[in-house]
Order: structure tokens, then C-alpha cells, then sequence
């Protein structure tokens, strides 16, 4: 059936059986390729997005479960302040190795800062431990959480 | 179009540290567009194959250079990444020595033409001790060409020409071209030889030996498409592969009529191997059911309604816990065979003051690559086009045209960012799957694994079992050392990265000294996982030498000391010479020395209760690695790990400080991930595991500070991807000794067994 959905503000509208995952109606219905499939179990957070604000794992969010809530995606965070700098201190940092994991780290931290402008370790591994990097960039994440952090403190745009 | 202009120059680039057959060709051109190409052929760098490496690496490798009128140099990466940042590090190299800024390099993903490129794969932590020296050339011969292009056009002395960031001058008549001017003369240069260009002196560098960021970092960092999972081809399907759960099982029958009658699902069909692989290649494809529908989801979905009768066949036998019963029966046999016998083991363990026995185990592994195996493939009149997230291009390609008996020219292959190797993708089982069901369906098609796919068909690393003994003298000297390596293979012969060297420390070090073998048969596949055979020796052997330390009454930094004795060459496997891969004692030495300083190892008696210590090296790709843990045990048998600290011996020259640290630490970080909760287990022929809730990756949550210190040697430069990762298991599992007494000598590490 047909399910209009809001996307990064955009308003889309797919065909498809209500208990399709939100991950793949991004894949592979609106070609939004960021988003990454990684266990399909809510294991790893390759597939993290946020929902009405919140982080979640669009592996397993049925589409039919989504409603009028928004969507933002990892291609939306250029348009976020937070993910802008978020970005901005991944690339400064060179965080990413073979860089699968990172749309979904990035979501993730996003998110903290929103709740905590200035996280220090603890929190950032409390927000961040449902994020797998298999190439264990961890210690760049953290880093870069707290540049982002400290560029959005220093009014950085 | 390019119009080749000059003829082909020919040369030897001397180097006293590998092979005296290094030979480089360099082609210069005229680019499409007015510029310069400079193409270079490397023929064979390294003679034989460094451990772990596919056996033809010694193959000829290419640098693609194009300088375009306006100073963009283009250079194509002809490696696959995979994350080791070769993408970046390599062009840094020919960057360097052509002397053009880091920001008018523009970087391009070759795709599969090993006529052409040479060798292209990721493995072995070879891709800076095969390239830095010979790239390095082929960037200064460039810069040659474009003074010689300067001078020329001038009318003054090349010798009084410089070069600077993509520009030429002549100080004394204070004129100036860039490269993008001069990039279509420098093109009808003569091509200098290559042996006598002149290199910079590394304090000169300007790019090599700074922190440079990923070149495809603002990609990622905006989830734009880049790996093997994103690739889209108009009209594509998309497919899922049930294998049978035991390996080498075959289809009885499948009810794929009733699956081709579900919503959205455009084919199901049984594969069987006696047709798509008939020559039983282990890498090739093997009996299953294609699932293939319009989107991936719903192929997935009808794949729950699949039922399949299998013929499961002989390995449904084989388990984990028979391994490790029939390896306990093997150790009070003789060995099968001897890799080494040195001295008179027996007497010397009679002589012996102190006698120490210990049985050790570590199990299969996954690679878990966080992105699924999978590869898009379109057949269509006898030829097919691949996209493939690969390590190890050219078997795939290869292996594809057995598996669709076409010719390899009918085969082209595209490179894709990898998420994530490890090892797992230098085997191409996707590719030959995804290129049978595009021809038997007619139409491109996406295959898309599971997690529990990937976890459950992979190529593991081997489990293993080593029973040692050794005997000290009354002054602590191990005077004897034995090591009854009991593995798994075919037909008496050790499997896929299941071998031991002869050669396998302290081997040379200790007068009495035997290595024995026996195999056991398995129809388990295994294969490389970062580090091959390193990541699981290493465990065993650096705990077992701590715990002769120990008997010993000594510091086990001391001890090692001691062992490693005075600074000299070992005798590699090979058994020539050769300065990179002969064990230098000495590089061991120093390492192990450092390391020792900066962990504040002298100190480690003021550790808080049930907080140790462990220290450990390793010798493997060519690098030397000395690492410390400090661990804390919990009265619970929780294990957190506090500090690691690691020194590293690579040679003269890191190249990109950046992306040398994160392999460094991502090595350490990831073998600490193994020893604490990760294990394959064989249940009946079939992986007991399926996700990411009995498979452990490490998590942010457990990750330590990990200090890494490069020691500057003498040395040509070597590689980082793999061999930060055997010293750290046992570093960390002799900390958990020095905390609470108790000796792990069986992987994963089980809390239970720690706790008070």
C-alpha cells in the first residue's frame, strides 16, 4: 500500500507492504544509500536514522509504524548545525577507516549533542555503544564528538 | 586519445633491501586534453611471497599519473580500499616526489586491469614496502620531465631549474611555469632513468610524513554512495543465496514454485554446484536456492517461506567440542610429522631444573565485516560486468569465468569502496554467485547477504591447539621447548591459513628445541583473517613464554631480553637471507624495551589489587611489535581493559602518521575484541552463531586508550594493517595473569572462569 513519509523534510510516497523497514524503503525505494544494513537486528547501528528526533534503527521501524513523524537521514545532517560540525570534525579528525559504520555513528552523535552540548567520555560511550565499528575507529569518534562539541561552543558555522 | 610518444625507458632501481630484479618501465604521454600521462610499469619488487600474500604478488604493479593543463594531477588508485587507507597513502608517495601540492591531487579508483595496473589486491600489509620505493621513483621522474620541459623552453641548464609545489623556476633569471603549463612539453621529454633521478632527502617532505585525511572521507561523512551494497543499475533485481547450513551440502529439493508465486518475487530456482562450480573449487559457488525479487526486502521475505531438503553430507559430523576431544587424544600420541627438530628435547627436559606443560586453544573466527558480502553482476551476451566490494579482484574474475565458462576478457570488474576485508575478501564466493543468478535470470542482479549468511559461510580462522612443554635450567634459562600443534586440514594436510612456521619463535633461540604436527580432518572452510596464523601464534606462544617467566621468577620484559639475546638475524622461513624478513633480534630488543618505558612497566608493582599488567611481541608482515595491556579483574571475572600501549618497529619512514595510528590502534582494539568475546562454533557441520548478539564486536564502551609510539629505524618502510594485532591478545591475557593469578590459556576469554 502506499505510505507518504517525511524525509529529511521532504515529503515521499512509496508502495510497498507495510512491514518493509524503514532501512530498506530508503535503500532501495528512495535510492537514499547512506543508511547501511549491517545486521538486520538492531545490533550494530550501521542503519541509524532519526525518528521524530530520536535515534533509531531503521532496520527494524516497519514503514507501516512511521506515520507523519519525520526522518532524518544521514544526507540530511548537512542541513543540521549539529551535523554539519559533526561532519566537519570527522573529516578534520580522519575518522573513518573503510567508513561503513560512519552515517550511523554520525546520527548517533547527533543526537547526544542535542541532549548534551558538552558530553565527556562516559556519556559519549553510554550514546554510542549500539554503534559497531568493526575497524575500531572508536577512539577518533570520541575525539571527534568532543571537537564537534567544541566547535558548536565556539559558534563555529 | 593518448599518443604514445616516447619510447619505452628501461632501468634498475637499486636497493640494497629487496630483491636485485626490480625493474620499472616508465611511459610518458600526452594526456587526452593536452597534458601529461605518465605510466609506469613495476616489475617484480619482492621476490617469493611475504607470509600470508597471495602467492603471484610478486606480479608486475603500475602508477597512473595525468597532469592536466590546469596543475590538476590525477593519479589512479589501483588497490582496493578497504579501509587500510591506500587510497590515500599511496598517491601521498608519488605526490611527494613529483613536488605538487596535496590539494591539486585529485585520486581515481582504477577498475580491474591487471594487464594493465599489474597486481591489484589488498593483503599482507604489502602495499608500502611493494610501492614506497618504486613510487617514490616514478614521482621524481616526473618532476624530472617537467624541469627538463622548463629548461628546455628557457634555454638555461636544467641544474639551475627547481621545482616547488607544481611550479618550476629559474632563480636567476626569476622566471616561473607551473606543471599544468608545462605538463604538454614535459611529454616529449626523454624518460630519465629511473635509477638515477634524484630523490628528496626525507626532510624535504612535504606530504609524506604529514597527517593527511582520507581522500574519500567527505563522501562517507555525507552517506553518499561509495561501497558494493550502494550500487544501482537501471532494470536491476535483487537476490538472497540460502546455502545449506553444512558446509558442503547439497539440495535435495526446494519448493520454489510456491516461492515464485509470492508478491514481488521474480525467480527462485535451485543452484546446483555440480553445474556452476564443476571443479569443486572450495571458493567457488555451492548448492543453494536464488531468491530473486524486485527489491531486496521482498526476497528476503519470501526467503522465510523457503524449505529445503538437504542432503547434508559427512561434515554434519564434525563439531567443535569433537575438535578439541580428538586434539586432547592427539597431544599423548607422537606427532603426526615434525616441522622442526632441534638438539635432544627429550635428555634436555630430563636435565631440566623446572619443567613446565600447558595446553592452549583458540577457536574458528569470523571476519565479520560490518558490510555484507555482496556483488551486483549483469550477464548479457556472454559477457558479464561486475560490481564487487573485493579485496582480490583478479581470482574473482577469474573464478567467474569458470563459474559461467566465458574467458576472462569477457569479464569486467569494477571496484567498489569495501566495507570492511579483514582477509574475508580476498575469497569471491559473492562474485561467482551474483554472476550465476544474473544469467540464469537474464537481467542485472544485486545479491545482498545476510548477517547470519556472512557469519555462517565464510572462510574462518582455523582453530587450533598447541600443547607445549619446556624445561628451565636452575638459573631460568629455557633449556628445552616443544610444541605438539595439533590443527585441521584435508587429507593429513593443514587447511587454509592452519600451517605453523618451522621457523616460529623462539625456534633458533633455544638449542633443544621441536615442533610437531598433526592434523585433523575438517570440511570447515578457513582462510586469512587479519594477520593469518599471527593472530592465533602469537596468543599461544607469547603465554606460554610468560608463563616460563614466571616459573622462572623473573620480570617477563627481562625474560624476553634474555630469550631474544644478542641483536642478530634469524634465519627466515625461506631460508635465504634477507635483511626485511629475517627476525632481527636486535629490532625486537628495542621495541620491547621502549614499550616497557612507556607503559611504566618498572612501576607496575604500585597497581591497584587485581590490576596487572601483561606484556607481549610478535614479529609478523615484515614489522616489529611490542605491546603492554593493564587490565583490571573484577571479583565478578569481568575483564576491563584500562591502557594499552604499543611500539612499533616499520622502518625509517611513516607515511601518513594519520592513517598509520588508526591501523595501529583499529589492529589492537580489534584483537582485544577477539580475545574477549568472539568464537565460531561448529555444532554438527553448521556455525552455532548468527549475529552480532553471539559474535562480540568490540564496543566503544570497552575501548581503552591505546598509546602507539613508532620507533625511527634505519630500515625501508613496511606495513601497518595487520601486525599491531598478534602481540596484544597475549599482552592482555598476562595482565589478567599479573591481576588475578589465573592464566588464560583458552580463547574467547570466559569470565567465569576469573571470577573469586
Amino acid at each position: 500500500m502506499a505510505y507518504t513519509i517525511e524525509v529529511n523534510q521532504v515529503k515521499r510516497t512509496v508502495d510497498v507492504d507495510g512491514d518493509m523497514p524503514l532501512l530498506w524503503v530508503l535503500r532501495d525505494e528512495l535510492n537514499l544509500k547512506g543508511a547501511k544494513f549491517g545486521c538486520g537486528a538492531a545490533l550494530c547501528g550501521a542503519c541509524t536514522v532519526h525518528l521524530g528526533g530520536q535515534p533509531v534503527r531503521s532496520c527494524i521501524i516497519p514503514i507501516s509504524a512511521v506515520g507523519s513523524t519525520g526522518i532524518v537521514t544521514i544526507e540530511g545532517m548537512a542541513d543540521d548545525p549539529i551535523g554539519k560540525k559533526l561532519q566537519t570534525a570527522w573529516m578534520e579528525l580522519d575518522v573513518p577507516q573503510c567508513g561503513y559504520c560512519q552515517a550511523g555513528q554520525i546520527m548517533s552523535a547527533a543526537h547526544l549533542l542535542t541532549r548534551n552540548p558538552h558530553p565527556g567520555d562516559g556519556d559519549i560511550d553510554a550514546a554510542m555503544a549500539g554503534n559497531v565499528c568493526r575497524c575500531c575507529s572508536y577512539l577518533r569518534i570520541r575525539a571527534a564528538i568532543k571537537k564537534a562539541a567544541s566547535l558548536r561552543a565556539a559558534g563555529v558555522e | 586519445m593518448t599518443i604514445i610518444l616516447a619510447t619505452r625507458a628501461r632501468a634498475g632501481i637499486r636497493t640494497a633491501d629487496f630483491s636485485r630484479s626490480r625493474r620499472v618501465f616508465l611511459k610518458a604521454s600526452a594526456a587526452a586534453g593536452g597534458g601529461l600521462l605518465l605510466q609506469a610499469v613495476l616489475l617484480p619488487v619482492i621476490r617469493g611471497a611475504l607470509a600470508a600474500t597471495p602467492a603471484d604478488q610478486a606480479a608486475p604493479l603500475n602508477a597512473y599519473i595525468r597532469i592536466a593543463p590546469d596543475g590538476i594531477v590525477t593519479i589512479m588508485s589501483k588497490n582496493p580500499e578497504i579501509g587500510q587507507g591506500v587510497k590515500t597513502m599511496l598517491p601521498m608517495v608519488i605526490a611527494e616526489e613529483l613536488d605538487v601540492d596535496w590539494k591539486n591531487v585529485r585520486i581515481e579508483q582504477a577498475p580491474l586491469d591487471e594487464r594493465k595496473f599489474g597486481r591489484q589486491f589488498a593483503g599482507g600489509s604489502t602495499a608500502t614496502p611493494l610501492n614506497y620505493d618504486p613510487l617514490r621513483h616514478v614521482g621524481a621522474a616526473g618532476r624530472q620531465m617537467l624541469i627538463a620541459a622548463a629548461a628546455q623552453g628557457w634555454g638555461v641548464p636544467p641544474g639551475e631549474c627547481r621545482s616547488e609545489a607544481g611550479t618550476v623556476s629559474h632563480p636567476k633569471s626569476g622566471r616561473s611555469a607551473s606543471y599544468g603549463a608545462l605538463a604538454a612539453k614535459a611529454a616529449s621529454m626523454r624518460v630519465p632513468d629511473l635509477a638515477s633521478v634524484t630523490l628528496k632527502e626525507p626532510k624535504d617532505f612535504r606530504i609524506i610524513g604529514q597527517p593527511i585525511p582520507g581522500v574519500d572521507n567527505a563522501k562517507i561523512v555525507a552517506g553518499q554512495p561509495l561501497f558494493g551494497i550502494d550500487v544501482e543499475v537501471p532494470g536491476m533485481l535483487h537476490a538472497v543465496f540460502q546455502k545449506c547450513p553444512v558446509f558442503g551440502g547439497k539440495v535435495k529439493s526446494a519448493n520454489v514454485d510456491a516461492l515464485k508465486a509470492l508478491p514481488g518475487v521474480h525467480d527462485a530456482f535451485i543452484v546446483r554446484a555440480s553445474e556452476a562450480n564443476p571443479s569443486s573449487d572450495p571458493q567457488g559457488v555451492a548448492d543453494g536456492v536464488a531468491v530473486v525479487a524486485k527489491n531486496w526486502w521482498l526476497a528476503s521475505k519470501a526467503r522465510e517461506k523457503l524449505e529445503v531438503v538437504w542432503d547434508e553430507g559427512p561434515v554434519a559430523a564434525q563439531s567443535s567440542s569433537g575438535f578439541a576431544a580428538n586434539a586432547t587424544r592427539l597431544a599423548q600420541q607422537v606427532p603426526a610429522s615434525y616441522l622442526r627438530r632441534d638438539g635432544d628435547v627429550a635428555t634436555s627436559l630430563k636435565d631440566a631444573a623446572h619443567v613446565v606443560e600447558a595446553a592452549y586453544a583458540y577457536p574458528f573466527l569470523s571476519h565479520i565485516d560490518l558490510e555484507p558480502q555482496n556483488c551486483t553482476a549483469h550477464f548479457q551476451d556472454g559477457k558479464v560486468v561486475l560490481w564487487a566490494p573485493t579485496q582480490n579482484p583478479g581470482p574473482g574474475a577469474k573464478l567467474v569465468a569458470a563459474t559461467l565458462g566465458i574467458t576472462e576478457s569477457d569479464i569486467a570488474v569494477n571496484m567498489t569502496r569495501v566495507g570492511g576485508g579483514f582477509g574475508r575478501r580476498l575469497r569471491n564466493d559473492y562474485m561467482a554467485e551474483a554472476a550465476w543468478i544474473s544469467k540464469e535470470v537474464g537481467a542485472p542482479v544485486k545479491l545482498l547477504w545476510t548477517r547470519q549468511d556472512d557469519m555462517q559461510h565464510d572462510f574462518y580462522r582455523p582453530a587450533g591447539f598447541h600443547f607445549f612443554k619446556a624445561g628451565l635450567n636452575n638459573g631460568g634459562k629455557v633449556i628445552a621447548f616443544s610444541d605438539h600443534f595439533v590443527t585441521i586440514g584435508a587429507s593429513g594436510k593443514p587447511g587454509d591459513s592452519a600451517t605453523m612456521d618451522a621457523n616460529e619463535f623462539p625456534a633458533q633461540l633455544v638449542a633443544n628445541l621441536e615442533y610437531g604436527q598433526s592434523v585433523m580432518e575438517s570440511g570447515i572452510p578457513t582462510g586469512p583473517l587479519r594477520a593469518p596464523r599471527s593472530n592465533a601464534l602469537g596468543f599461544a606462544f607469547q603465554s606460554f613464554i610468560d608463563e616460563l617467566a614466571h616459573q622462572a621468577g623473573e620480570d617477563p620484559v627481562d625474560f624476553r631480553l634474555a630469550l631474544l639475546g644478542e641483536p642478530r638475524a634469524l634465519v627466515n622461513s625461506t631460508g635465504k637471507p634477507d635483511p626485511l624478513r629475517d627476525f632481527n633480534t636486535g629490532r625486537m630488543r628495542d621495541v620491547l624495551r621502549k614499550v616497557a618505558e612507556i607503559s611504566g612497566w618498572s612501576d607496575r608493582r604500585s597497581l591497584p589489587q587485581r590490576t596487572g599488567k601483561g606484556v607481549a611481541f610478535y614479529f609478523s608482515h615484515l614489522g616489529y611489535f611490542a605491546e603492554v595491556v593493564q587490565a583490571s579483574v573484577a571479583t565478578s571475572g569481568d575483564v576491563k581493559i584500562d591502557h594499552v600501549w604499543v611500539v612499533a618497529d616499520v622502518g625509517s619512514q611513516i607515511i601518513n602518521p594519520s592513517g598509520a595510528e588508526q591501523q595501529v590502534q583499529g589492529a589492537a582494539l580489534d584483537g582485544l575484541g577477539q580475545a574477549l568475546g568472539q568464537a565460531i562454533t561448529i555444532d554438527r557441520g553448521r556455525v552455532a552463531q548468527a549475529n552480532f548478539d553471539s559474535v562480540l564486536p568490540l564496543r566503544i564502551n570497552q575501548v581503552p586508550p591505546v598509546e602507539v609510539h613508532f620507533l625511527t629505524t634505519q630500515h625501508p618502510p613496511t606495513g601497518l594493517g595487520e601486525p599491531a594485532l598478534p602481540p596484544v591478545i597475549p599482552a592482555l591475557c598476562n595482565a589478567i595473569f599479573a591481576a588475578s593469578g589465573k592464566r588464560i590459556r583458552e580463547l574467547p576469554i570466559d569470565p567465569q572462569t576469573l571470577k573469586v
